[in-house]
């Protein structure tokens, strides 16, 4: 019997960093192969290479035995590829009835719309799932699970050969999961192939017939899910050697500088966040993605507000309402996205070091260009920005060197607190040992640090405790000394400590759907 | 969350309809001498205009588009049916290249727009500047004069020519209304509008439907121009100034979100009906007309008001 869908010896590269090598994985019609593996590990640019959103550099892709020569999104949907993203790609303004008729209705700008036709689809969908949303409800009145469930609903009527589904059930209730793996399983029945992503492993003997794992891009193994355990698939997912040296400098410990207590927000989605650092100490704040390590720090920024909860700087509660308060406490946030929030890519490197503390660079609302170029200057060679000058624009630096400029406007408000998120995301090996270096050297001089990252060997390298988060809460602590890949990742899949305990599954609050609209 | 129906989706519609009412409620009162026939046909054959513009403004704001071209284009397109006329084309070709002439600047923003990718309040920006000195450089300001006897109210006379306005307006009305809800590709509209990358992902192509939006707006400013310009003995070559604002306006007070996905023609036909009836209110109730603007932007800025107060609770 030919597989349903074959791929072999499938790489992809960006920019020299190998997101795939060689990996090969097949499905047969009527099966569901689930496919884990850390963040970063491989899944979603495998996935883009069956849905023709990306071009593999080599490999080959076979449906029913028929190579593809070329793919693409239109080619992929034409052969019975339908694909479920974590991030609903809905439409907001549109009803529920609308947006699933619009994935599931032929072309052509002159086809009559049949409303009635369209609604009935949409009820007898919606029930297959076991979704209680009225279809006329525009979507952006929708929550995170409910549009979820949309996007499911709509694959389903696609009437997909191959189905595709990542994260399917991040955020739904306990009702959901049931009536989902329900479909799951009529869907195998009547021979569509399921291709399974979840970070919830205990899920996958529910609904799995085969397991894939992958590891920073290769293939660990395929195995019958009957024949793998949670362990196993835990130690296959993080297996490897932590390659890259982390230079962890004994930092004498001070006095706990920030607390941060049962912090909550319905809005970003944070239900109980705890956690404190002292002086002088590196805190990972580790997790998977969605668990909230972002928008905690959003939190404690004041970029968003918090329903609960307190935060106490040196003892003292604080309230902080804005970016603004956070500064003036001595919070300084250098966020994740860089090139969106963290530098101006079209001013100057003195202009980006400069812009938190223009207060103490100008005197009467008049710059004082040259205590600017001093200030500029100063952190350019503290930190080792390679640039040509401090006039030069900051997106033509290297990412290593964008980030170090982002790290030097921070700096320079002189904080108490450094919150880092993502710190060495997409910058290359030398630049992110210098940005490690520093964090050292800032901490040695008595600053608390926060460093947020999805990279277990960085968080196990710089971390003095790491804080895990799971479904929007910090679900345990554990000490430098204490900690493994596996202890780490069993805390943020929301397994309690010891394993044969099973942890209330919790239903994320707040919608939070999109950011609000542009 | 869910069960919200019908009425209160179309809550700005209503809302605004109901506020139309009140206002047509103290005229009746104060005023009856508003509702003469005479004098109501005359403002509904000016308004004619408005609405065609405001409907085609509707399909470029539910896209996330903006044209503040349309003013020029109108002026433009008033002097080519002029000229055309006095050159002796008989009246269906002069309606003809009238609209083909507004399709010809709506593909200029068109492809600007959508092959490009430049941000179209800059692109119509320039072409607004660019169509209306062009009109002054080739024309001087001159009024197109000494027209052939077919062309004012198409050689009807002033009444049966007043009712083919009307009726040539509320059938194009009712036919954009009925394509909006009824045609895949009048839904294509509110889903590039809503958000482009979903719809790419669905398999529309976003950049095309822009494309023939912007070549569709100008092709109806060229049918509103026609419209007005057989109204009158000769052509004013600024007849369209201010007419970009005046269907924005009508949009959004009707309910369509400047920030696309969202608007309804029937909300576009209210908002046109309160505008247009705020000045000739005044006059009625002996009130200071130059309290028209003011009264006419207070309402705009209640309405966007309450978008984003509503926006800030869902």
């Amino acid at each position: 019997m030919t597989a349903l869908l074959k791929l072999t010896h499938i790489s992809k590269s960006y920019q020299g960093l190998h997101a795939l090598r060689g990996v090969s994985f097949d499905l047969a019609a009527g099966e569901v192969h689930a496919l884990v593996g850390e963040n970063g590990a491989g899944k979603s640019t495998l996935i883009k290479t069956i849905t023709g959103a990306v071009v593999p550099d080599e490999g080959t892709i076979e449906v029913d035995g028929v190579p593809l020569a070329v793919n693409d999104p239109a080619k992929s949907r034409a052969l019975g590829i339908r694909a479920i993203y974590q991030q609903p790609a809905l439409f907001p303004d549109l009803s529920v009835t609308e947006n699933i008729a619009l994935g599931l209705e032929p072309e052509g700008a002159w086809r009559r719309v049949r409303w009635g036709r369209r609604r009935s689809q949409a009820r007898a969908l919606l029930a297959r799932i076991g979704a209680r949303i009225d279809p006329e409800t525009e979507v952006r009145r929708l929550t995170m699970p409910e549009q979820q469930l949309v996007e499911i609903a709509r694959a389903i009527g696609a009437d997909a050969r191959i189905l595709i589904m990542d994260e399917p059930t991040a955020s739904l209730s306990e009702q959901e999961v049931e009536n989902l793996f329900r479909v799951i399983r009529e869907l195998r029945a009547d021979g569509v192939g399921i291709i399974y992503i979840s970070h919830r492993l205990e899920e996958l003997p529910q609904v799995a017939d085969r397991v894939t794992a992958l590891r920073d891009g290769t293939l660990v193994g395929t195995h019958p899910m009957s024949r793998v355990d949670r362990a196993e698939l835990i130690r296959m997912m993080v297996g490897r050697e932590i390659s890259a040296v982390f230079p962890k400098r004994p930092v004498e410990r001070g006095a706990t500088r920030l607390e941060v207590r049962a912090l909550r927000s319905r809005a970003e989605g944070i239900s109980d966040v705890s956690f404190d650092v002292r002086a002088g100490e590196i805190l990972g704040l580790a997790g998977l993605i969605g668990a909230g390590r972002t928008e905690a720090a959003r939190l404690l920024f004041g970029l968003a507000p918090k329903d609960a909860g307190e935060v106490r700087l040196d003892g003292r509660p604080i309230d902080v309402r804005s970016p603004a308060d956070a500064v003036a406490h001595g919070i300084a946030y250098v966020p994740e996205d860089r090139r969106r929030h963290g530098v101006i890519l079209e001013m100057s490197v003195a202009d980006n070091a400069t812009l938190a503390v223009l207060r103490t660079i100008s005197s009467w609302g008049w710059l004082d260009f040259g205590r600017e170029a001093a200030l500029a200057s100063e952190y350019v060679d503290r930190l080792g920005v390679k640039t040509p000058s401090i006039t030069t624009a900051v997106g033509s630096l290297s990412g290593g060197n964008q980030q170090k400029v982002a790290l030097a406007r921070w700096l320079a408000t002189a904080p108490k607190v450094l919150i880092l998120d993502e710190p060495t995301q997409g910058i290359d090996v030398g630049a992110k040992a210098e940005i490690h270096r520093l964090m050292g050297d800032l901490a040695a001089r008595g600053l608390a640090i926060v460093m947020i990252s999805s990279e277990l060997p960085e968080i196990l390298g710089m971390s003095d405790r790491i804080a895990v988060m799971h479904a929007g809460s910090v679900v345990g602590v554990i000490d430098r000394a204490a900690a493994t890949q596996e202890s780490i990742l069993a805390l943020a899949l929301g397994h309690a400590p010891h394993a044969d305990q099973r942890t209330e599954r919790r239903r994320p609050p707040g919608p939070a759907a999109r950011e609000a609209a542009s | 969350m869910s069960g919200l129906g019908f009425g209160s989706r179309h809550l700005r519609e209503w809302s605004v309809a109901l506020a139309y009412a009140v206002l047509l409620g103290v005229l009746a009162v104060l005023a009856p001498q508003f509702f003469k026939p005479d004098y109501l046909r005359g403002l509904l054959v000016a308004k004619s205009t408005v609405l065609i513009v405001a409907v085609g403004m509707t399909l470029v704001i539910v896209a996330r588009q903006i044209d503040i071209s349309v003013g020029s284009q109108f002026s433009v397109c008033g002097v080519i049916a002029g000229l055309l006329a006095k050159a002796g084309w008989p009246m269906p070709l002069v309606a003809a290249g009238t609209v083909a002439a507004g399709a010809a600047m709506g593909a200029c923003n068109g492809a600007l727009v959508s092959t490009l990718g430049l941000p179209s309040i800059v692109v119509t920006l320039a072409t607004m500047a660019i169509f209306r000195e062009t009109l002054r450089w080739l024309r001087e300001g001159e009024f197109v004069l000494g027209l052939p006897g077919d062309f004012q109210w198409f050689g009807l006379g002033q009444q049966a020519g007043q009712w083919t306005v009307i009726l040539v307006a509320a059938a194009f009305f009712l036919a954009a209304a009925w394509c909006l809800r009824f045609l895949a590709g009048g839904r294509a509209v509110y889903a590039v509008g809503s958000d482009a990358e979903a719809a790419r992902l669905a398999g529309m192509r976003p950049r095309l439907v822009v494309f023939l939006i912007f070549v569709g707006m100008g092709a109806i400013t060229g049918l509103a121009s026609l419209l007005n310009a057989i109204q009158f003995g000769v052509v004013d070559p600024n007849s369209g100034a201010g007419l970009e604002l005046q269907a924005i306006a009508a949009a959004v007070v009707g309910g369509t979100a400047i920030s696309g996905g969202r608007g309804t023609l029937a909300g576009t036909l209210i908002g046109v009906a309160l505008l247009g009836t705020i000045g000739p209110a005044l006059v009625f109730l002996n009130a200071e007309p130059q309290w028209e603007k003011a009264i006419q932007g207070l309402i705009i800025l209640t309405a966007v008001a309450t978008d984003a107060i509503e926006g800030r609770r869902r």
